[in-house]
């Protein structure tokens, strides 16, 4: 009998807050536009004796936001506590997190494959970073603490998604929503969004009902995924796991549980890190700071500040103008992008013009325009402009399409012995020829009957 | 008593010479360098001494605006400060050679406020490294000498503190108490001690040892100083989180107020036990006083003080524990290879208090019991303004006989390390002397935030005694 397995997938993703200032310090938060190694630092995120952090409200707020947005609860009373562990790029010895009383928790996110639910949203700070180099011949490791103390958002899924594809769209979709709230650039590449995924595959025989108890029970063993750049490469390194993993558990083995990267070259995952029993990370709250106390009118607040959301707007705009969601979803990413959008689609309207007509324009990026700096009315002369069309007669095309069916007798060719796409750029060179604005599909039509004639 | 000396004068006595341009601030400079030189080898109150003619060149500067007026009652006042508090440019250690080479890029909130008052930083005293102890021998450096008899220890964790204060080598110290660590020393030294409740005076830079029991506090000759000083120190630090706002009317006006009609709690279990038997008899004689003055007596009763010093050790070492995780030389100092075993073992059995299957039954059975502490506390002061108590269970003890005993060490704490846990503020007062003059000091608990009752009624006691005006035999000149 095959055996068939489950993929069982739960994923962190870490937030770099955009915020002024980093999360317990007033240093400069811009760890990777920094000119030079350490200069945004200061003796508290530096770990220097004696110094104290005092938390970023805007960190506190933008995370409520986040988790709210997510359609989390709030811990009305929450704290920061201490992460003990040893390593060079965390100068205090310990990291200022969140363990058991995270700001927010329980909260969903909808993909296409179904719901992933939200464990948690919760705080902390970033680490330096450690660059490898070699100096006078001798290898050495160096430590930049410009991103120590960075606010860090982490969001813990449930172990909901259980396919590549569907982590892809997770991580597409949140990356898309924290963008659109402006509270983060989300850049892989920057380290200001990094992903994590904890595979493990369940084995079902092909004659179990998934409606039974046993779909809640997870598999004995986990695999961490980390280090992965890119959304492409999260799907091939989880599909490559997925594999690896089947072909264990075929012989009867257990896959060890373990921190692997992936590499992009070879498309493979590899060991990183064998984990034999969890760290002890002895968490204790952090006396240094009080905890926090928030007012029903405090959550209100911040609720109100929540924009709304993508897939509102795109309803609306469905709704309101009959806007393609494939369209209405390429034209924006930050929420007062869409304030804006919306006084440019009254002016549209208040003028007679077709708002479904400029979308089409900007999603395939053919109108040249800032949707941030021109004002409506610079933007409908522009695509004024753009689209009216000259009146032009049938007498004034036709010798200009005989003249370029002459001169092109190759192109007509290639498109007589069956490469139609060539019509296109015969049009276009009749287009050229004849230096007036003429609806394209017209002037196809028109050559196409002239090639017939010839 | 005729003073010898000007550092035999009280603070604001020395503002008023200065200001009316009877003494110079170098003469206070000199006066203190003078004493240093002879009695500094006696005792061993400083790791870093700030060089002299730098010193005087500061004092030369403040000069200049002495006649300005609006001057801070500490201006051109020599000081020291327990090497716990960041000091840019100055070597500073917590008496451990881990920082052993560390000169600080910044300066704590409280030695910012002191030099901008115009004080003049004299040097960093010796203590117990990293705050561990009641005795100041666990130092990296000269172990601190009691300057009433130099074959005994001079009290901990801010040893060098009291004795430099005791010695006339400066006007003030500020030390720093997470478990008696200012009162303790201060009553083996004869001098007069505060611990301010917990948030009063900022944190911020000061070299941590137990985050939730540390406080900062000033000691001095006299009650009056201690009000003077605590004035320029305490209030709110937007650089600390845990500290406090809503500052009263100036501490000195609580000063000469009559203290008729408040009442005394005694503590009943503070005074059973194992307590020497001439310490007793001081803090008894201490009430009496408190009885001419018209104040009232009660007894209260605090069970839960029992557990006290392991509900201290439990949360002060398992804090301690994370606190000193900064210390990797990675980035500053030395090894870890250079923490004494003293320091080692508080580590240690405050990473287990912390660790997975031990934290529930330690460290956050401790904090449960704290909150009984504190609930003892309070209602103790629904019957009484202040309470009063010995200061440690014995006389001070020769050198070696504590660090020896790492038990009875921690018992040293037992009337003072409660204090602590609630967050409430105390006075440590000279009191008395044993019969081979061995200054016994007594202790006033406060209600938070109520520094100016524990001024008032300690200064009313000043006026009644004058313990806190004996200075130790050593300092006269020969």
């Amino acid at each position: 009998m095959d055996k068939q397995y489950r993929t069982i997938i739960g994923m962190e993703t870490h937030i770099e807050l955009k915020t002024a200032s980093k999360m317990f310090c007033g240093c400069k938060n811009d760890p990777f536009y920094a000119p030079a190694p350490n200069i945004y630092t200061c003796p508290v995120c530096l770990g220097l004796p004696g110094a104290l952090p005092v938390p970023n409200k805007k960190a506190v707020q933008w995370t409520l936001m986040l988790g709210l947005a997510l359609g989390c609860k709030v811990n009305m009373l929450s704290k920061f506590d201490r992460k003990h562990y040893f390593y060079p790029d965390l100068p205090k010895g310990y990291q200022i997190s969140q363990y058991d009383v995270p700001l927010c928790y329980d909260g969903k996110l909808q993909t296409s494959f179904g719901e992933v639910r939200i464990r948690r949203v919760h705080l902390e700070e970033d680490t330096g970073k450690l660059l490898h180099a070699k100096i006078d011949g001798q290898k050495v490791t160096l430590v930049d603490f410009n991103r120590s103390g960075v606010p860090l958002v982490e969001i813990v899924t449930e172990p909901d998604i259980h396919c590549a594809e569907q982590a892809k769209e997770y991580a597409k979709k949140l990356r898309q929503l924290v963008r659109y709230l402006d509270i983060s650039d989300c850049d892989m590449e920057q380290g200001s969004m990094r992903l994590e995924a904890n595979i493990s595959l369940k084995q079902i025989t092909s004659n179990l009902s998934l409606d039974t108890g046993e779909e809640n029970e997870l598999p004995s063993y986990k695999v961490e995924l980390k280090n992965i750049n890119s959304f492409r490469f999260l799907e091939r390194a989880i599909n490559y796991e997925i594999r690896r993993q089947a072909e264990i558990l075929a012989k009867g083995e257990m896959p060890v549980q373990e921190t692997r990267g992936y590499n992009p070259e070879k498309d493979i995952t590899y060991t990183q890190r064998v984990k034999e029993t969890a760290e002890d990370y002895r968490y204790f709250p952090d006396p240094d700071i009080p905890p926090m106390r928030f007012s029903d009118e405090q959550i209100q607040e911040i609720q109100g500040f929540i924009p709304e959301l993508p897939f509102q707007v795109i309803a609306r705009w469905q709704k309101t103008y009959g806007l393609e969601p494939r369209f209405a979803e390429l034209i924006f990413e930050r929420f007062y992008e869409v304030e804006k959008l919306d006084l440019i689609f009254a002016e549209l309207i208040r003028q007679g013009l077709s708002v479904a007509k400029l979308v089409s324009l900007l999603a395939q990026k053919k109108i040249e325009v800032d949707i941030l700096r021109d004002t409506p009315e610079q933007i409908c002369v522009i695509f004024k402009k753009l689209t009216m069309l000259d009146d032009v007669s049938e007498k004034e095309i036709i010798p200009v399409v005989e003249t370029v069916l002459k001169e092109n007798f190759g192109a007509v060719e290639d498109y007589l012995s069956g490469r139609k796409q060539v019509i296109n750029f015969l049009v276009g060179q009749v287009n050229k020829a004849l230096g007036k604005k003429i609806d394209f599909s017209r002037l196809r039509s028109l050559v196409e009957e002239q090639i017939k004639k010839l | 008593m005729i003073k010898c000396m000007l550092l035999d004068y009280s603070i604001p006595k020395l503002s008023d010479l200065l200001q009316r341009k009877e003494i110079a601030i170098r003469e206070l400079v000199d006066e203190a360098y003078e004493n240093i030189l002879r009695l500094e080898p006696l005792v061993h109150g400083f790791i870093t001494l700030r060089d002299r003619s730098a010193v005087l060149k500061e004092a030369e500067e403040l000069q200049k605006n002495i006649s300005k007026g609006f001057l801070s009652p500490l201006y051109g006042i020599p000081f020291s400060l327990k090497d716990t508090y960041n000091t840019r440019n100055v070597r500073t250690t917590a008496a451990s050679k881990v920082l052993d080479t560390y000169i600080p890029p910044y300066s704590a909130t409280l030695v910012e406020r002191l030099i901008s008052a115009g004080a003049v930083l004299i040097g960093k005293n010796t203590q117990d490294a990293w705050g561990h102890g009641a005795s100041s021998e666990n130092t990296d450096y000269e172990i601190v000498r009691n300057p009433w008899d130099t074959n005994r220890i001079a009290g901990g964790s801010s040893g060098g503190s009291a004795a430099v204060v005791a010695s006339r080598m400066v006007s003030f110290a500020i030390g720093e108490d997470t478990g008696g660590s200012i009162r303790n020393p201060a009553s083996m030294c004869n001098v007069s001690g505060l611990k301010v409740t917990y948030g009063r005076v900022s944190r911020y830079g000061s070299i941590a040892y137990a985050s939730s029991l540390d406080t900062m506090g000033p000691m001095a000759k006299t009650v009056e100083d201690l009000a003077y000083i605590l004035e320029v120190i305490a209030g709110r630090d937007k650089r600390d989180a845990t500290s406090a706002g809503d500052l009263p009317a100036k501490y000195r006006e609580f000063l000469g107020r009559s203290v008729q009609g408040k009442t005394i709690g005694v503590p009943k279990e503070f005074f059973s036990g194992e307590i020497e038997p001439q310490v007793l008899d001081v803090v008894h004689q201490a009430i009496k006083v408190f009885e001419r003055l018209g104040m009232r007596v009660t007894e209260v009763s605090m069970p839960h003080v029992k557990y006290g010093v392991s509900i201290y050790y439990l949360i002060a070492l398992s804090e301690t524990s994370s606190n000193l995780a900064r210390y990797d030389a990675v980035r500053y100092g030395k090894t870890r290879k250079h923490f004494t075993p003293e320091t080692s073992r508080r580590i240690i059995l405050g990473t287990y208090a912390l660790s997975a299957g031990y934290a529930e039954g330690l460290y956050k059975k401790a904090q449960k019991l704290r909150t009984v502490l504190i609930q003892e506390y309070s209602e103790a002061f629904q019957k009484c303004d202040v309470l009063i108590s010995p200061v440690t269970p014995g006389l001070p003890p020769k050198i070696g006989e504590l660090i020896s005993n790492p038990l009875r060490n921690f018992l040293e704490d037992l009337y003072t390390a409660t204090v602590n846990l609630a967050g409430s503020p105390a006075l440590a007062l000279p009191a008395g002397f044993s019969a081979e003059g061995l200054p016994v000091g007594m202790q006033l608990i406060g209600k938070k935030f109520r520094e100016s009752e524990l001024f008032q009624i300690g200064y009313a006691y000043q006026q009644e005694t004058d313990w806190h005006k004996q200075s130790p035999p050593i300092i006269k000149k020969s």
